[in-house]
């Protein structure tokens, strides 16, 4: 066990470099021209330029411009120059925004997903099957900023149940603050309820097969005391690691779309609109981290899995 | 984006035991194809579908045509301050307040006019166009080099597999949009420029080839693990004995096994492709002015809320409409060639 995490580990720890050097090339170099230039923005002086090439090292070599852009983003010393603000207090400020939608859609999802592909296997064929395999069908085709901007419309303007957006903190009123996230939650989890109950079900159905289950209906329990106990138990191990991965993500900025539409100001809208200024060291900060967060929590799962699973720790 | 890699990446094409445990009655020898096409067949659901989609192919090609013979308005043109006569009565698309008119029903302006005096239903056509053309060249780029990353990686395992396996890790580290726009937002920068190949950046062709990296782990990995299986198979200790060379065996005896996943992962991709397309259009990282795509089409609508939601919502159903479709099909498809398959994609 103790082989497995060291080597799941280090190859962690490989990914991530390889991954911060991409995300450099990608963002600084592949644009070509005078990255200084470009970050400081159109009214950038002389002066400035100059700063900011010392800063970075981009009158140095390429390992070093690597080594500054990396030490500025971990430092806290990277700054939006267009903006003029700090990139890792912004992320920090955007972070309540992100997790209040990352717990709440990812607990939301995760409940109804098991709902519903629980009951989708139960009934497999049947009329309710087909009826929520076309939903989940149409939930996974629901791109999540038309379907904000549709319910924003009906449920905001029109009947005006919900706010018009944007985000309360938790700490000022819960219950406003509550009210201001059940749109966003819905928005997010509609994709990936869509997505997990059909995953659920089918490996639901070939749990079902197993002979353990048939163990457990001989020994007389009933179809309810072997579906949680002995089906479902085991069919949800690949939902949960799923959902590990999608909810660092989410907490990433992976939910650009809904925090747009939304107006959250979380860290996925700030990427949205650096994207729209060009503001390229928020970006790179954001991508960077986010792909650190999905690359970090991927390794836990894995070694997760291979502490319940002990045929993983030998391949 | 995420696909069920730990216990599903390993399927089986064995659809002669699939079928038998149907308990089917079935002609002997039939050869899978023929008999994916029969099950297909009967799923009615998803060949409707697979027409609808059809249907909206056909509509977006004939973009130019509606626009010229009927519509009698370009993508782009604008109308702001001369009339139109809609069934013999002046009217103006846009009123003086700038907010657009909504359906007209008939031949000018049917479903309206875009906050900019354009003709919503000749973008939407248009729009349609472009992300079908980015969706297909994507599909074809993902399914392309993932075919050749797995089955290298795959078949001769070690360092290449070591190497491929890291090269996918990466990519996969990111969330699908955010990659997505970051590498979407520096090509239309530079555009793409590899000595004989090269790109403007504000063509179609570099959203198309960012969407089309973005997804290839997602086929990649399921076609290793269906290789690393089948080179162990008796047929290709049989290949190999006969002295068949290595590119021999991968294409003459592995590629025929995998083709009924491509074949699985081809409608699964055109769909996330084509949503990844509309978002990064959205966010104004995928398709650029003046340019229509139902993205940017939903991006400027959302600006016009509440007063001409016609805006959202015309682009949005076609898109809706289009990916659930492929969706449908594809799934159908996967019933067809691989009943008990664990091939799946997602956000």
């Amino acid at each position: 066990m103790a082989r497995f995490a060291v080597r799941r580990l280090l190859s962690m720890v490989m990914v991530m470099i390889i991954v911060s050097v991409l995300t450099f090339v990608v963002l600084i170099k592949i644009p070509g021209g005078d990255p200084g230039q470009r970050l400081a923005g159109r009214s950038a002086t002389q002066a400035e330029i100059q700063q900011i090439e010392t800063k970075y090292g981009f009158n140095k070599p390429i390992y070093i411009q690597y080594v500054n852009t990396m030490k500025n983003i971990f430092t806290g010393q990277a700054y939006s120059y267009t903006q003029g603000f700090n990139v890792l207090d912004e992320i920090k400020a955007g972070l309540p925004a992100t997790l209040s939608l990352a717990i709440g859609a990812g607990t939301f999802w995760l409940l109804a997903s098991i709902a519903v592909g629980t009951l989708a296997a139960v009934r497999a064929g049947k009329y309710t099957d087909r009826l929520l395999t076309v939903l989940a069908m149409a939930g996974v085709s629901f791109p999540p900023f038309f379907l904000g901007a549709v319910l924003l419309y009906f449920l905001s303007y029109k009947a005006g149940i919900f706010p018009l957006g944007g985000y309360v903190k938790f700490t000022t009123s819960p219950t406003q603050w509550f009210w201001h996230m059940v749109l966003p939650w819905l928005t997010l989890s509609v994709l990936f309820i869509g997505f997990y109950s059909r995953v659920l079900r089918s490996t639901i159905l070939d749990t079902i097969t197993e002979d353990y289950v048939r163990t457990a209906h001989a020994k007389g329990l009933s179809n309810r005391q072997v579906m949680v106990r002995h089906v479902l138990r085991n069919s949800l191990i690949p939902i949960i690691s799923l959902w590990g991965l999608d909810i660092a993500q989410v907490i990433g900025g992976g939910a650009i779309l809904t925090e747009t539409v939304f107006n959250l100001h979380g860290v996925g809208q700030l990427a949205a609109e650096s994207i729209v200024r060009l503001d390229i060291i928020p970006l790179l900060a954001i991508v960077l981290l986010t792909a650190f967060v999905v690359v970090a929590l991927s390794a836990v799962v894995d070694i997760f899995y291979a502490y319940l699973d002990p045929r993983i720790r030998l391949s | 984006m995420a696909t069920t890699s730990a216990p599903g990446t390993e399927f089986s094409a064995d659809l002669g035991a699939a079928v038998a445990a149907e308990g089917e009655d079935l002609p002997p020898g039939i050869g899978p194809w023929k008999l994916a096409w029969r099950r297909l067949r009967r799923n009615k659901t998803a060949l409707f579908f697979g027409g609808v989609f059809l249907v909206i192919v056909a509509l977006s090609v004939l973009a130019p045509v509606y626009s010229h013979d009927i519509a009698h308005i370009g993508y782009a043109d604008q109308n702001i301050d001369k009339p139109i006569l809609i069934a013999g009565k002046k009217t103006y698309v846009l009123d003086p307040t700038g907010i657009p008119i909504g359906p007209t029903w008939h031949s000018q302006y049917l479903l309206g006019a875009d906050s900019d005096g354009r003709d919503v239903a000749v973008r939407l056509l248009y729009g349609g166009r472009n992300s079908l053309e980015v969706g297909i060249i994507a599909t074809t780029i993902t399914m392309v080099l993932a075919l050749i990353l797995g089955v290298w990686a795959g078949f001769f395992r070690g360092a290449a597999d070591a190497t491929i396996g890291v090269i996918l890790d990466s990519i996969w580290a990111y969330p699908a949009v955010l990659l997505g726009i970051a590498l979407g937002a520096t090509l239309a920068i530079s555009g793409i420029n590899l000595g004989i190949f090269k790109i403007e950046g504000t063509s179609l062709y570099v959203p198309a080839v960012v969407v089309g990296i973005v997804y290839i782990p997602y086929v990649a990995k399921p076609i290793r693990g269906q290789v690393l299986t089948l080179r162990e198979r008796e047929f290709v200790d049989a290949a190999r004995q006969q002295g068949l060379s290595n590119f021999r065996i991968m294409f003459s005896e592995i590629l025929p096994n995998v083709a009924s996943t491509i074949v699985v992962f081809v409608p699964l991709i055109l769909a996330n492709a084509i949503l990844l397309e509309a978002a990064l259009s959205f966010l104004g990282a995928g398709i650029k002015p003046p340019n229509a795509s139902w993205g940017t089409m939903i991006s400027d609508g959302v600006n016009t809320i509440p007063a001409a939601f016609h805006n959202v919502l015309v682009p949005g159903i076609m898109l809706v409409l289009t990916v659930m479709s492929i969706n449908i099909f594809g799934d159908g498809l996967r019933d067809a060639l691989d009943p008990r398959s664990k091939v799946r994609i997602a956000h």
